[in-house]
Parts: structure tokens; C-alpha cells; sequence
């Protein structure tokens, strides 16, 4: 362009009209694992409605979603699938952790269970309960909607060049259990 | 479907064999839950299963957590019918304990195991007519879970996590506004049965997709362990609320349904037999309710007393302490005892060792799922890819009671 | 069956405790006592199969006590077998030949306890991860673990 437009005024705008369409259109990955995860199919389902926000197209296919719901206990054989599956997701997205176990072990404070999903993967909204009641995770998703339009996608990640986001798309092998040195401690 | 065409070849051709990995986060598997599957096309050739992606340690828990305590636990393991877990983990306590329930107790227990049962069966039916594509068939059942929610939490105040139960009674009493609630649910839920019925037991396509699939015969089920509905649909007459009746069962009149198939069509047929069947005994339970204490009286200083109780009287105040003080507890013998109820899924019992001290030295539960699905491969060998949703639906496997 | 059970372990072996009949089998005559069990009274449904670490317990002489839980589905009679074993010798017979399914609850008391069963077709973990090392359900297992949980890469938000 010739004209040197002022830069912030043009992208403000356009990121608001970009944040408002994306918060009424969030696609949820529901990553239910345990208990929660009936409380997410009861929300979905006839009493609770969540199409009643624009997130009702749950799609299980990490490619198509933009939010994912971790719903229940994460466990150790469990956590390398949890990292690929929001590796694979596309910017922007956006991470609810559902529910005490997920957000911080609950009850299980044993040997097999990831004390909080947020050791290892970013989480956006915490959602208490032991399990939440389905209006506390519609109320999540609404506060998640103001968090889109207030803050835009944080970092705006995904209109960085294709060449740049190509080496954080692709699936780097994480080391699943076991795989790994350090997991063999001494003395064991 | 029946069988696909076999394809036998010698082994040494089997090449053209290729894998398919099947979950852990997969819509049909609900919960978590992994299967790699050998295809001949579409043909399933064999099927390994893989489980342990939800193992929390439930039975290491059990050796940290008092008699009182641990039922919380139990609520997480199959959740979707909690207050059957809870009633069979006190079950077996209280054979350990050597407690005798108050006629009351009994009576309430035995109708929150039932409607446990029909929201247990609602959610397993519903989530494989979900798989098999029928969708309106699972807003229909969710929508009646969700009145059973409700009975739930005017009864305890939670909605699916209850933890309802105490060592020698209930948390509280049910109260009038709960038997009323359930009296209306008894009265509506039959017209939803037929509904349901009508949705799905003449729908080709779901009995197309479910006959003939993933037969299982009498021997096979109980040289395989299997019981509750799984069994009972290949023909085993196997019903603890009949040969072995605990809890108020042997009061009421009620029939154990079966089934001869043994396939997935026959296991949906059994869940939804059963659902009338429950029904029947809520409703005599509701009005043959004996009146009288819930709970044991405060003097056998093994219940917990309500809180007005601890406030107002003395007893009240030094039963409380005798329960709640570290080195003080029960009165536990250093025995190992087994009890078991036929919950939803099958017999769900725990052999609860104890050692003197208010907390298990070990609560072994005995999981009717992880028993059901080590029969999958075998179901499943021979059928189509499409069959493994049908057939993981029949058998109704709960990834946390699965793994614990 | 309690008579026939009676002259063949002899009194001492058995015991019981709320109407529940418990029998104490060595461990060498367990093969052929199930077999008689299943065979000749009838025993067709094999339960459970789990186990007990007897490390901590008052008086205990044994280290593991392993149990199976037999129902007959004709008369409804219960029958619990216990057999006692000690380090470092936790092998026993695999009953999957008579009970298939003893398949799956053997190989979850090999995952918990580290009891080997010898002749079971696929005696691996089944539970916890093929590259683990301890066995949880054991008492000199500490509740939290040995720092296993935690020992996983952390993912951020510039790299994912």
C-alpha cells in the first residue's frame, strides 16, 4: 500500500470482529476422561443446552477444534496422548481444565496421577467442582468468550508465517512413558 | 450383521493383515480406553486391548482413607451409577463389621441401588444407541438421568458424586419431598420405556447392527467370569438380589430377565427388561417403607450421629469423638471378609481386609467391567470394524472401574 | 462340599468367618485342588483373583497371600482359596486353563504385587506402563509414588 496506514487502528478493529466471531463459534474437544466427562455429556445434552453459546459442535478430531475441554483425571499412561492431541490442534485454541482432578489431582493424590494438567500444558480457565455442575461450565465457556474478546488470541499466533508455525505443528515425538532415561531412577 | 466372509490363509500369507489403533480419545470408547485391531479389510482379525489410561490408584487409596472416608472414593469408580458402588463398599464393611442394618436403611438403600440401576442402564443403552446412530434415543434417556439427578439431590444434596452411605446407615434420612419425587418418577417413567422401546427395538438399522453380533454363549459367559446383564443375556440365571438376597430384595416380588442370543441385541434387551423390573421394586419399596430410625442408634457407637445429635445430647457428643479420634474408631477384627452386590453392570464386590484400625489394610473391589472387556477380543474376532462400537456399547465398560 | 473339603486339606486349613467358608491351600497341591474344585464340586465361576502384602500386618507369618474367590452358580455356594507365599519365590500356577477368565486378573495382581504365574499365556502389565519398574500395591510402595507423575516434558504455549 502507498498509504502508510496507522497501523494499530485498522488491527484493532479487524482483531475485535475477529475475536467476537471466534468466541460465538468455539468447537470443543471433549477430552473426557472420567467422572466430569458425563457431566460435559449432560451439558451437551437436552436439560442444559449448550448450543444455547455456539459450542455445541463437539468434534473429536483434534484438526477441527478450537477448545479443549480436559474433563476428569489425568493419569500418567494418559498425559503423553493429552500433550499430542492439543500439539495437533490448530491456532487458536484455547484449554478449559474441568473439574478438581483435572486442575489439581482432586482427590487422587496418588502414584499414577498428574497433579494438574497446568505442569504441562497451558491451561486458560479452571473450572472447581468435584464433578462441576454443567451451568458452571457454561458459565466457564461464557467467561472464556470474554477472555476471547478482551484479549484477542494472546499472542496471535496464527497469523504467523506458514514456515514458522509449520515446525510447531509438526508432531514432535514426545517421550511416552518409560521411553525416556530420566524415568529410571536409581534404587528402582 | 452376522459374520463377514472368512478369509482364512496360512499364516505365513498374513501380510496383507494391517493395524488399526483404536482410541485412547476416541468418541465410541467414551471414557479411555485403547484397542489396537488387526484388519483383513474390514474384517477384524484380532483385537488387543490396552487399558490402565485412567489407573488412579482406588485400591491404594483404600488403605489411607477410613471405612467412613473411602465412599467418596468409590463414587469415582463406575459414575455412572455411584450410589450402587456406595451401598456395595458399606455392604461389605459392614459384613466385616458384622453390623446389622436398621429395616428402614435397608428399604432406602435398596431403592437408591435401584434407581442407580435404571439411570446406570438409561446411560449405557442411550450412549449405544448413540454409537449405533440413534441420537434421539440418547436425549431421551439423558433427559430422564437428569430427573433421577434430581431425586438424587433433594435426597443428598449432589448430583452424581452422593456419597450417600455411612458405616451402619445413610447420611440422613429421606425425607417426604424425596418419596414424592419418586412416586412421580415411578408413575412417568414407564410411558419413557415404551418410547424408548418404540425407538429403537424394531429400528432396522439398529438391529441390523446388533444381531448376531458379538455372541457370547452360557458356558463361554461363566468360564469368562462374566455376570449382571452380560451374563445374564447369554443365559445364566445368575441374579445376587435372588440367590443370594441381601439388603430388603428378598421382600419384594420381581423377576431376573434373561436372555438366550448372547449377542449385543440381546444385552440392550436384557438392560432395558430390567429397568421395568427395577421400577416394580421402587414402587413397593416406596410404599412398604418401614418407619423408624435410618440409622443405628447412637449407643452402638458405630454410626455417625447427625449433627444435631452431637450438639444437643452427650451420647451424641461422645459417639462422634469415640468415631472421629485417630486411635480411637471402630472396632474392626483382624479378618478378611468378601461381599458383593449385583450392581448395574454385574457383581461389584470388595474384600476388605481388616486390621484392627479404623482404615482397610486392603480394599480389593472386584470390577465387573475389567472383567467384561477382557471378553472383547474375543466378541469381537470375526466382525466388522463397524461392530466394535456395538459391541463396546453392549458391554457397557466404564473406564474408571475399568482401571481404577 | 465342606466335608469333601474337610478330608482332603484336613481341619486345621479351614476356617470361617460370617458365614463366609475360607480355605488354606499350599502351594504346591493348588493346581490340582482347583482342578478338583471345578471339576468334581462344581465350582464353575471363578470370582476373583487378587492379593494381599502382609507386610505391615500384625502377626503375620507369610509376606503375600494371595486369594481366589469361587462361586458355584448351581447351589450358590462361595468358597475363598488363600495361598501364602514368601520372597523370593511368588510363583504359582496360572489357572487360565481352567477359568479363561483368569487371564486378565492374574495379569492385574502380576501388575500390582509382582506375583508370577506360571503357564499364563500373556503375563505382562496390564495396568501401568510396560516400563515400570515398582509395583504399586505393594506396602513398601509409598502412596504418592516415587516421583514417576511428575516426570513428563511441559509443553508451552510458544511451542504448541
Amino acid at each position: 500500500m502507498a498509504i502508510e496506514v496507522p497501523e494499530n487502528v485498522v488491527v484493532t478493529k479487524l482483531d475485535e470482529l475477529a475475536s467476537w466471531c471466534r468466541k460465538n463459534s468455539l468447537w470443543p474437544m471433549p477430552f473426557a476422561t472420567a467422572c466430569c466427562g458425563i457431566e460435559l455429556m449432560a451439558t451437551g445434552a437436552s436439560k442444559h443446552d449448550l448450543a444455547r453459546f455456539g459450542a455445541e459442535v463437539f468434534r473429536f478430531s483434534p484438526r477441527q477444534c478450537d477448545l479443549m475441554i480436559v474433563a476428569g483425571r489425568v493419569v500418567m499412561k494418559m498425559l503423553p496422548v493429552l500433550q499430542r492431541i492439543w500439539q495437533q490442534m490448530h491456532e487458536p485454541k484455547w484449554c478449559i481444565s474441568m473439574g478438581a482432578c483435572a486442575s489439581t489431582g482432586g482427590v487422587f493424590d496418588t502414584y499414577a496421577v498428574v497433579q494438574g494438567i497446568d505442569r504441562f500444558i497451558p491451561v486458560d480457565m479452571y473450572i472447581p467442582g468435584c464433578p462441576p455442575r454443567p451451568e458452571q461450565l457454561i458459565q466457564a465457556i461464557i467467561d472464556l468468550q470474554d477472555k476471547i474478546q478482551r484479549e484477542g488470541t494472546i499472542r496471535g499466533a496464527e497469523f504467523e508465517l506458514a514456515s514458522r508455525q509449520a515446525p510447531k505443528r509438526a508432531l514432535v515425538e514426545l517421550p511416552t512413558y518409560g521411553r525416556s532415561a530420566a524415568m529410571i531412577g536409581p534404587g528402582r | 450383521m452376522s459374520l463377514a466372509p472368512s478369509l482364512e490363509r496360512p499364516p505365513q500369507s498374513q501380510d496383507y493383515l494391517w493395524t488399526l489403533n483404536f482410541g485412547p480419545q476416541h468418541p465410541a470408547t467414551h471414557t479411555t480406553l485403547r484397542i489396537v485391531l488387526e484388519l483383513d479389510g474390514e474384517r477384524v482379525v484380532n483385537a488387543i486391548p490396552d487399558i490402565g489410561y485412567l489407573h488412579s490408584g482406588f485400591e491404594k487409596i483404600g488403605e489411607k482413607l477410613d471405612y467412613n472416608q473411602y465412599v467418596t472414593v468409590t463414587d469415582r469408580m463406575n459414575y455412572i451409577s455411584p450410589m450402587a458402588n456406595n451401598v456395595a463398599w458399606h455392604h461389605a464393611v459392614e459384613t466385616l463389621l458384622g453390623i446389622e442394618l436398621t429395616p428402614r436403611c435397608k428399604y432406602i438403600r435398596t431403592i437408591i441401588c435401584e434407581l442407580a440401576r435404571i439411570s446406570d442402564h438409561l446411560l449405557s443403552t442411550g450412549a449405544m444407541g448413540l454409537d449405533t446412530g440413534a441420537f434421539t434415543f440418547f436425549l431421551y434417556a439423558f433427559y430422564q438421568r437428569e430427573v433421577i439427578y434430581d431425586i438424587f439431590e433433594t435426597l443428598c444434596g449432589a448430583r452424581f458424586t452422593n456419597s450417600y452411605t455411612r458405616v451402619g446407615g445413610v447420611m440422613h434420612d429421606i425425607t417426604p419431598q424425596v418419596i414424592e419425587k419418586i412416586r412421580r418418577f415411578v408413575k412417568t417413567f414407564p410411558a419413557t420405556i415404551d418410547d424408548l422401546e418404540k425407538l429403537l427395538n424394531r429400528n432396522r438399522i439398529f438391529v441390523d447392527r446388533t444381531r448376531q453380533v458379538g455372541v457370547l454363549t452360557k458356558e463361554e459367559a461363566t468360564n469368562w467370569s462374566a455376570t449382571g446383564p452380560v451374563a445374564r443375556a447369554s443365559g445364566v440365571t445368575r441374579d445376587l438380589r435372588k440367590d443370594e438376597p441381601y439388603l430388603a430384595y428378598a421382600d419384594f416380588d420381581f423377576q431376573v430377565c434373561c436372555a438366550t442370543a448372547g449377542d449385543c441385541f440381546a444385552r440392550y434387551y436384557v438392560r432395558m427388561a430390567e429397568m421395568r423390573e427395577s421400577l416394580r421394586i421402587i414402587q413397593q419399596a416406596i410404599e412398604n417403607l418401614p418407619s423408624g430410625p435410618a440409622n443405628i442408634g447412637v449407643d452402638e457407637r458405630t454410626t455417625l450421629p447427625s449433627k444435631a445429635q452431637v450438639y444437643q445430647t452427650i451420647e451424641g457428643t461422645i459417639t462422634h469423638f469415640e468415631l472421629v479420634m485417630l486411635n480411637r474408631g471402630f472396632t474392626v477384627p483382624s479378618e478378611e471378609s468378601y461381599a458383593a452386590i449385583e450392581a448395574p453392570n454385574g457383581e461389584l464386590g470388595f474384600y476388605v481386609v481388616g486390621d484392627g484400625s479404623d482404615v482397610a489394610y486392603r480394599a480389593r473391589c472386584r470390577p465387573p467391567s475389567f472383567i467384561h472387556f477382557s471378553l472383547f477380543p474375543k466378541l469381537i474376532r470375526g466382525h466388522t470394524l463397524s461392530d466394535v462400537v456395538a459391541v463396546l456399547g453392549s458391554l457397557n465398560i466404564i473406564a474408571a472401574e475399568l482401571d481404577r | 462340599m465342606l466335608d469333601a473339603l474337610k478330608t482332603r486339606l484336613g481341619d486345621a486349613a479351614l476356617s470361617e468367618f460370617r458365614g463366609q467358608s475360607r480355605a488354606i491351600v499350599p502351594r504346591d497341591d493348588l493346581a490340582s485342588t482347583m482342578q478338583w474344585l471345578k471339576d468334581d464340586q462344581g465350582f464353575d465361576l471363578l470370582v476373583d483373583v487378587t492379593c494381599v502384602d502382609y507386610l505391615s500386618y500384625r502377626d503375620a507369618e507369610h509376606r503375600f497371600g494371595l486369594v481366589y474367590l469361587l462361586a458355584n452358580t448351581a447351589t450358590n455356594e462361595r468358597l475363598t482359596i488363600r495361598v501364602y507365599l514368601d520372597e523370593p519365590d511368588l510363583a504359582v500356577p496360572s489357572m487360565c486353563d481352567l477359568w479363561c477368565g483368569a487371564n486378565w486378573l492374574e495379569r492385574e495382581v502380576f501388575d500390582m504385587f509382582g506375583i508370577e504365574f506360571r503357564g499364563h499365556p500373556n503375563l505382562k502389565r496390564i495396568l501401568m506402563p510396560e516400563a515400570f519398574v515398582a509395583h504399586p500395591l505393594r506396602k513398601d510402595y509409598p502412596l504418592q509414588g516415587r516421583g514417576e507423575r511428575h516426570n513428563f516434558p511441559v509443553l508451552t504455549r510458544e511451542q504448541a
